[in-house]
């Protein structure tokens, strides 16, 4: 609640306008190129470069100010409840995605093979259809023809661990920065955002491997299409997430953040292990059962 | 760069046009709203008017089927996502600081963003009526695989959607934050006006449903462009669950719709029966009853898709139950009137008109959440009737309610009383006469989203047409009315109204650019 009249209210600032033409530009120069106009790839291009600008631009303002100390206990507070429901609007968007996933092994594919309501369209259309998920789960018109499903126990076991780990010393590195221990604080931020990286490419070489040796794509029927775009939209977050470690390491090394006011950390933190928890959903729920 | 509020010299702003785009004010932001939400109200008043213009006779006269079809889809768009959420965010923007004593937002510079995306996500939409394969024509809720076969507007649609709810998202997260963290000391929740906590409870379920709709239309995108097989069973998915994922949306947004009017009633009523709220605290806990109950509800859109027993059962019993939570709040409402000092000033002739055509329409949803009757209902104008009960004499009329209840706060003028009055009757008159006679049509079995049909429907649709123009004309004159007043008029006192109680009215008529540079003190 408001104590004070200081609240730190921003004068009109250029970089939303700029947000919202660089998204739109790159939205309108996607869609061109989706729609087969091959000028859609540069427009989608400056569009990007905008967002990007935007986003250093913009959060360069933000930590400029709070390094001048504008900032007050409020101010802090508002930021922790404006990531706290952005994180919570995250998980409702792989929501989407785990209920498309949970909604087809219990309904569509049972349905499709006969199960309750399903009988007389097994039986009429898709005489031949069993439901053996997850290996005639590319449908009774076998989309994407003969496939392999990924397993649970090589790269994404491995993959597991190290993200479980990541949370460790990110932890770790927050303890740190709470005690000042400033050396502490940035190994455990460097470990986490290596372990991150490390992450990122076996998921590139799970990618490699679905492609080449498993014939495993988005085309893939439900199977692949509920594989790569959770797994996808997750690795995406783990890279964004990755990209935010690095910015609170670079301002660690700096001398930014001090046990008192460290809301960039935090938040960057609670990102990050909210990617986590997605990944064990995936882990168990994708790969595993 | 910097500016602390409690320097009186920074109630200063900066001039032209770069004052509204770069703006960080809840006033100039919330006057950008409503700008919007005005301007779209008319684009898709037209497009409303061409519907009723071919159906003005059976038979196909001015549009082709095509063409019709992009008019119902862009006109259910527009008015949902560019009229009645924008308008009502901009009453948020405008009321919740003062309301609960804060200097402002929460999240300034995400405030402005959450608008200035608005334009630009809607010039994309409607930029699709100019492009190859036309406007969007297989209806609002997207349902594949007919919506794939929309032509090159296709991915501008779904990037639109994206924006908008990008946009919706950031609008609400700050809503909350400013609900959470901006109240004056003393403003405890229990004190917060009933437009503060139908705000509050409506932004929790913006942030958990439109991630939901991205997702949903993300899968579509895919589903055309990247070859995934979510909503095509030949490859194993399912294209009843977009049904699913989209009324998951779909539900929790029509509380979205009216939860903010239910607070605009909950403001005007007391101020015009002179006495306070009856059963303050029980409409905070029906309106959190109701949003619970919008999360199990969805199916009751889908009860002839096919759906197992159980699930009609279900649905059918969770949704009768949302009359539970919204009796309570009508009955507080006329509790509230009853032997009350009332005196009907337009802002309260439209509550009123609010509280009797709503409940209108909340008893034709009654009628339809009834699973055996619903197969007679489904997909026919009965539907329409109902819905558009809810959202115009619904949802707009808590809109326009709260434009006259709080236009003398927000320019210093009083509107013209007798002009807000026939604006009114015009209103309610051709309300009425566009919509009831829909419900005839709709039992008998007319169906939606067709440009042609039976003779046998042909007086009552040409009495619907009439009055949609009627209703259309009758909206110039709330223009006016509005240019008029903030041009000038007799001035309005701090408090405006005699009855009126809230932080609002201890401001100047206009308030000051920042609204409480100390906090005020709460009794």
């Amino acid at each position: 609640m408001s104590e004070s009249g200081s609240y730190y209210v921003p004068h009109g600032s250029k970089w939303p306008i700029i947000a919202t033409i660089g998204v739109c530009t790159a939205m309108v120069g996607g869609s061109s190129l989706l729609n087969g106009n091959d000028m859609g790839k540069y427009i989608l291009a400056i569009g990007l470069a905008m967002v990007v600008f935007m986003i250093v631009g913009w959060f360069s303002t933000v930590i400029s100010e709070s390094e001048d100390g504008m900032y007050d206990e409020q101010v802090d507070s508002s930021f922790r409840w404006g990531m706290i429901w952005f994180i919570f609007s995250e998980v409702m968007f792989f929501a989407a995605f785990f209920g498309a996933l949970f909604y087809v092994r219990t309904y569509s594919l049972p349905w499709l093979g006969g199960e309750g309501t399903g009988l007389a369209t097994n039986t009429f259309l898709w005489p031949e259809f069993e439901n053996i998920w997850p290996s005639t789960a590319n449908g009774p018109g076998e989309i994407g023809g003969d496939f392999k499903t990924m397993g649970a126990w090589g790269l994404p076991a491995l993959n597991t661990a190290i993200l479980l780990t990541s949370g460790v010393t990110l932890t770790w590195a927050h303890h740190a920065l709470k005690e000042m221990k400033r050396m502490q604080l940035i190994i455990g931020l460097a470990l986490t955002v290596a372990l991150g990286a490390v992450f990122m490419y076996f998921q590139a070489v799970e990618y490699g491997h679905a492609f080449n040796d498993l014939n495993l794509n988005m085309g893939s029927g439900i199977y692949g299409s509920t594989f790569f775009m959770l797994t996808g939209f997750h690795g995406f977050h783990v890279t964004i997430g990755t990209i935010m470690l690095l910015v609170i390491l670079g301002r660690s090394i700096y001398g930014h953040f001090n046990p008192k006011n460290h809301f960039a950390f935090e938040a960057v933190a609670w990102y990050w292990h909210f990617v986590d928890v997605v990944w064990l959903g995936l882990f168990i729920f994708v790969y595993w059962v | 760069m910097s500016s602390v509020v409690k320097d009186t010299h920074h109630d200063e702003h900066p001039s032209g046009i770069m004052r509204w785009i770069t703006t960080t004010n809840h006033k100039d932001i919330g006057t950008l709203y409503l700008w919007f939400a005005m301007i779209m109200f008319f684009i898709g008043g037209l497009m409303a008017l061409v519907i009723r213009s071919e159906l003005f006779q059976p038979g196909l006269q001015f549009v082709d089927p095509q063409f019709f079809n992009s008019m119902t889809t862009m006109h259910a768009l527009v008015m949902i996502f560019g009229v009645v959420m924008p308008a009502f965010t901009g009453l948020a923007n405008w009321m919740i600081p003062i309301m609960i004593g804060g200097p402002d937002m929460a999240l300034p510079r995400m405030n402005n963003w959450s608008f200035w995306i608005m334009p630009f996500a809607f010039s994309m939409l409607l930029s699709t009526l100019w492009m190859d394969g036309g406007a969007p024509a297989g209806g609002w809720t997207l349902y594949p695989p007919l919506s794939l076969q929309t032509g090159d507007a296709f991915p501008f649609l779904i990037f639109a959607i994206h924006f908008m709810g990008l946009s919706s998202i950031m609008g609400a997260i700050n809503i909350v934050a400013t609900i959470l963290n901006m109240r004056a000391p003393g403003m405890t929740l229990m004190k917060m006006p009933l437009f503060v906590w139908t705000w509050l409870i409506t932004a929790f379920l913006l942030i958990a449903v439109m991630p939901v709709l991205a997702g949903g239309v993300t899968m579509l995108l895919t589903d055309k462009f990247f070859g995934t097989s979510f909503f095509n069973a030949a490859g194993g998915g399912d294209p009843v669950m977009f049904q699913h994922i989209f009324w998951f949306f779909g539900h929790p947004e029509v509380y979205i719709l009216i939860l903010p009017s239910f607070g605009v009633v909950s403001a005007i009523i007391p101020t015009f029966a002179r006495k306070p709220l009856f059963g303050y605290s029980s409409m905070v806990y029906a309106t959190a009853s109701i949003a619970f109950l919008s999360f199990i509800v969805w199916a009751h859109h889908m009860f002839t898709v096919g759906m197992p027993l159980a699930g009609e059962v279900f649905f059918m019993f969770a949704t009768m139950l949302i009359a539970v939570p919204t009796g309570v709040k009508v009955f507080n409402w006329v509790t509230t009137m009853w032997k009350g000092a009332m005196t009907f000033e337009t802002p309260m002739l439209f509550a009123i008109g609010f509280i009797v055509m709503f409940t209108i329409g909340g008893f034709s949803g009654l009628m339809l959440a009834i699973t055996p009757a619903d197969f007679q209902y489904h997909d026919t104008y009965f539907v329409v009737a109902h819905f558009h009960y809810v959202l115009v004499p619904g949802s707009i009329f808590a809109i326009m309610a709260a434009c006259y209840f709080w236009l003398p706060k927000w320019t210093g003028n009083m509107y013209p009383e007798t002009l807000g009055k026939i604006h009114f009757w015009l209103s309610t008159f051709f309300v009425n006469l566009t919509f009831f006679p829909m419900h005839f049509v709709g039992l008998a079995g007319m169906p939606r989203r067709i440009p042609d049909y039976s003779l046998q429907f042909a007086d009552y649709n040409m009495i619907a047409s009439i009055g949609a123009f009627g209703f259309g004309f009758a909206q110039l004159i709330f223009l006016y009315l509005i240019i008029k007043t903030i041009k000038g008029g007799s001035k309005a006192t701090d408090q405006v109204w005699e009855g009126a109680e809230g932080l609002e009215w201890t401001l100047s008529s206009p308030p000051p650019y920042h609204s409480f540079s100390t906090p005020p003190v709460i009794k």
